[in-house]
């Protein structure tokens, strides 16, 4: 437990960081813009690594097996957003059962629970055996997916999908197809998380049908870490392009955080736990501290002075 | 023109709440017919409204607007031929986006939104004369979010949203019921000057009789899902509260009771 094997095990953290960050884009695009809780992360993070390493280990080049990736993401949150909008499931429900489905598909895909690549048998995009490459490889693809949300969501396409997550009702008598706008959106978002699958993947070297477990949690606390640092420094001067960038830096800051705390020889087994603390501090410190501003019980103090 | 065909709508049919709510409403307007609802709760005005707006299918009947059936066209798919103000000034815009988005959406309405620019340049321009008529100052927060404007603002801006593109008809669902008198006076005078300029077909649901009488240029009452009165022309001009009052129950045969308080404010 030296400060020495804190500091080797950083760079490590900041790669796996930033791949969080970039599938807790996904969970901004539903969580946030689109205002829909998908659940379906866990299992389509999962389908992305799946889909990658089976892939590469049959001779694919990475690049091909990615964008695999990235297409059987697409297909994921294209059947959860066909659940909800055509027969009626309630959103929370839609992704449960496409994350029950997609961890057959993805035991299927492997042929087990678990696939290995191999080390240096196959060129690869990222990989802990050369972390600061990677890590550069890593800023430039979330780099590329920033702008295009970017660009997109000021499209007149992606302005839709930001107005159904706003308002339904208006969007629809604005002449929105709400509806294709949550397909769309959901599949994008998925998307995105299985090619973050087919990254960690990649990074790690194998792949395992429950790498996704609690993806969605981890992709909250990142949207929520990036959030409130982003308020914390600069406040007002918050654009769209700074929240995205943002995002990334939560899930970086969320992934130190654990490697500080199992520095600390917690067990492995209690992590989760922690992460659990994790988002539920950073989800109250917004409201504790506005209720610090305006409480009733300073109310009432200042309210028996009067007296 | 707008044709409205006998239609019917029930409620929870077969349920202890079943409610006939439109019963065989027929309703011809011609271009630039502006035509005010009035009637008690429950009497099917807002019904008639959500019926041509689509927001449910009808039970029977057909709805035409010009030479378009749009009876079997869902919500989305009618909005690119209305302008729609809501009673709720929340309902009518994207409270997190800003006030020259919200306009952005409105001029796409019935268009095909696909990857070209959401909002331009040029649009901001026009956007910017088109605020300055309402003289509320909204063009100087073009780029603040609609969320912090007040509701009679947000109703101003919802109706300069409906009549961007000139629908073929304007529903305004009691759009000044939620605000101050004297800014619900504001609203109706910006929705007058508006409605005269583009010379738009326009239906008014109001609960307020001084209102009804005061605006357009015909007045219909609805009771029990059916219209009970339809004036236009010199008689509308000439219309006032205890002639309408009479006229109810000279149709309805009943003595205007329940209603009296929300209709006579």
């Amino acid at each position: 437990m030296t400060l020495v094997s804190l500091l080797n095990r950083m760079p490590g953290d900041v790669a796996i960081g930033i791949i969080w960050g970039i599938m807790a884009l996904g969970v901004y695009l539903t969580f946030r813009i689109l205002n829909f809780a998908d659940l379906t992360v866990d299992g389509s993070f999962a389908t992305g690594g799946a889909v990658c390493v089976v892939l590469i280990t049959s001779g694919v080049p990475y690049p091909v097996a990615m964008a695999a990736a990235f297409a059987a993401g697409l297909a994921a949150g294209l059947c959860t957003g066909l659940l909800h909008t055509l027969l009626g499931i309630p959103d929370i429900l839609s992704g449960i059962l496409m994350q029950l489905a997609l961890y057959s598909v993805n035991i299927f895909l492997l042929g087990g629970a678990n696939k290995s690549i191999g080390v240096g048998k196959y060129s690869l995009c990222v990989s802990m055996l050369a972390v600061s490459i990677s890590i550069v490889m890593e800023i430039i693809i979330a780099a590329v997916i920033i702008g295009v949300m970017y660009w997109y969501f000021g499209t007149a396409q992606g302005s839709a999908i930001r107005a159904t997550g706003n308002n339904p009702a208006m969007s629809r008598a604005q002449g929105i197809n709400i509806g294709l706008m949550k397909v769309i959106a959901l599949a994008l978002s998925n998307g995105m998380v299985a090619l973050a699958g087919s990254l960690m993947a990649q990074l790690n070297g194998f792949t395992d049908v429950g790498m996704g477990r609690g993806a969605i949690v981890i992709g909250l606390a990142a949207v929520i870490i990036g959030e409130v640092a982003c308020h914390t420094l600069f406040r007002k001067r918050t654009n769209f392009m700074l929240r995205l960038v943002f995002v990334i830096i939560g899930g970086v800051i969320y992934y130190m955080v654990m490697g500080f705390i199992s520095w600390l020889r917690v067990p492995t087994d209690g992590l989760k736990l922690f992460t659990a603390l994790i988002v539920a501090a950073f989800l109250a410190v917004p409201y504790l501290k506005g209720k610090a501003s305006s409480s009733f019980r300073k109310a009432g103090r200042r309210g028996a002075d009067d007296l | 023109m707008i044709q409205i065909k006998n239609i019917y709508k029930t409620f929870n049919p077969g349920t202890i709440n079943e409610k006939r709510a439109l019963n065989g409403v027929s309703l011809t307007l011609e271009d630039g017919d502006f035509v005010t609802v009035i009637g008690g709760n429950g009497a099917g005005k807002s019904t008639l409204l959500n019926a041509i707006a689509g927001v449910w299918p009808v039970d029977e009947g057909s709805i035409y607007f010009d030479d378009v059936n749009v009876t079997g066209l869902c919500e989305f798919r009618r909005a690119k031929y209305l302008g729609r103000v809501f009673q709720d000034p929340m309902t009518g815009t994207a409270a997190d986006m800003q006030i020259d988005e919200n306009l952005a959406l409105a001029a796409r309405r019935g268009k095909l939104r696909l990857w070209g620019w959401g909002i331009t340049a040029a649009e901001r321009q026009e956007y910017k004369k088109l605020l300055q008529s309402l003289d509320l100052g909204l063009e100087e927060r073009m780029t603040a979010k609609v969320g912090l404007l007040s509701g009679g603002q947000r109703q101003a801006l919802t109706l300069l949203m409906a009549t961007l593109q000139k629908p073929k008809m304007l529903l305004l669902d009691e759009h000044t019921a939620a605000l101050d008198p004297k800014t619900a006076a504001k609203v109706l005078a910006t929705t007058d000057r508006i409605v005269e300029e583009h010379g738009l077909t326009t239906m008014m649901v109001t609960h307020n009789m001084r209102d009804a009488i005061a605006h357009g240029n015909r007045l219909i009452m609805m009771d029990e899902g059916r219209i009970i009165l339809d004036i236009r022309g010199e008689e509308k001009k000439r219309l006032t509260i205890e002639d309408l009052l009479h006229k109810f129950e000279e149709v309805s045969g009943e003595e205007f009771t329940n209603d009296q308080a929300i209709l006579s404010k």
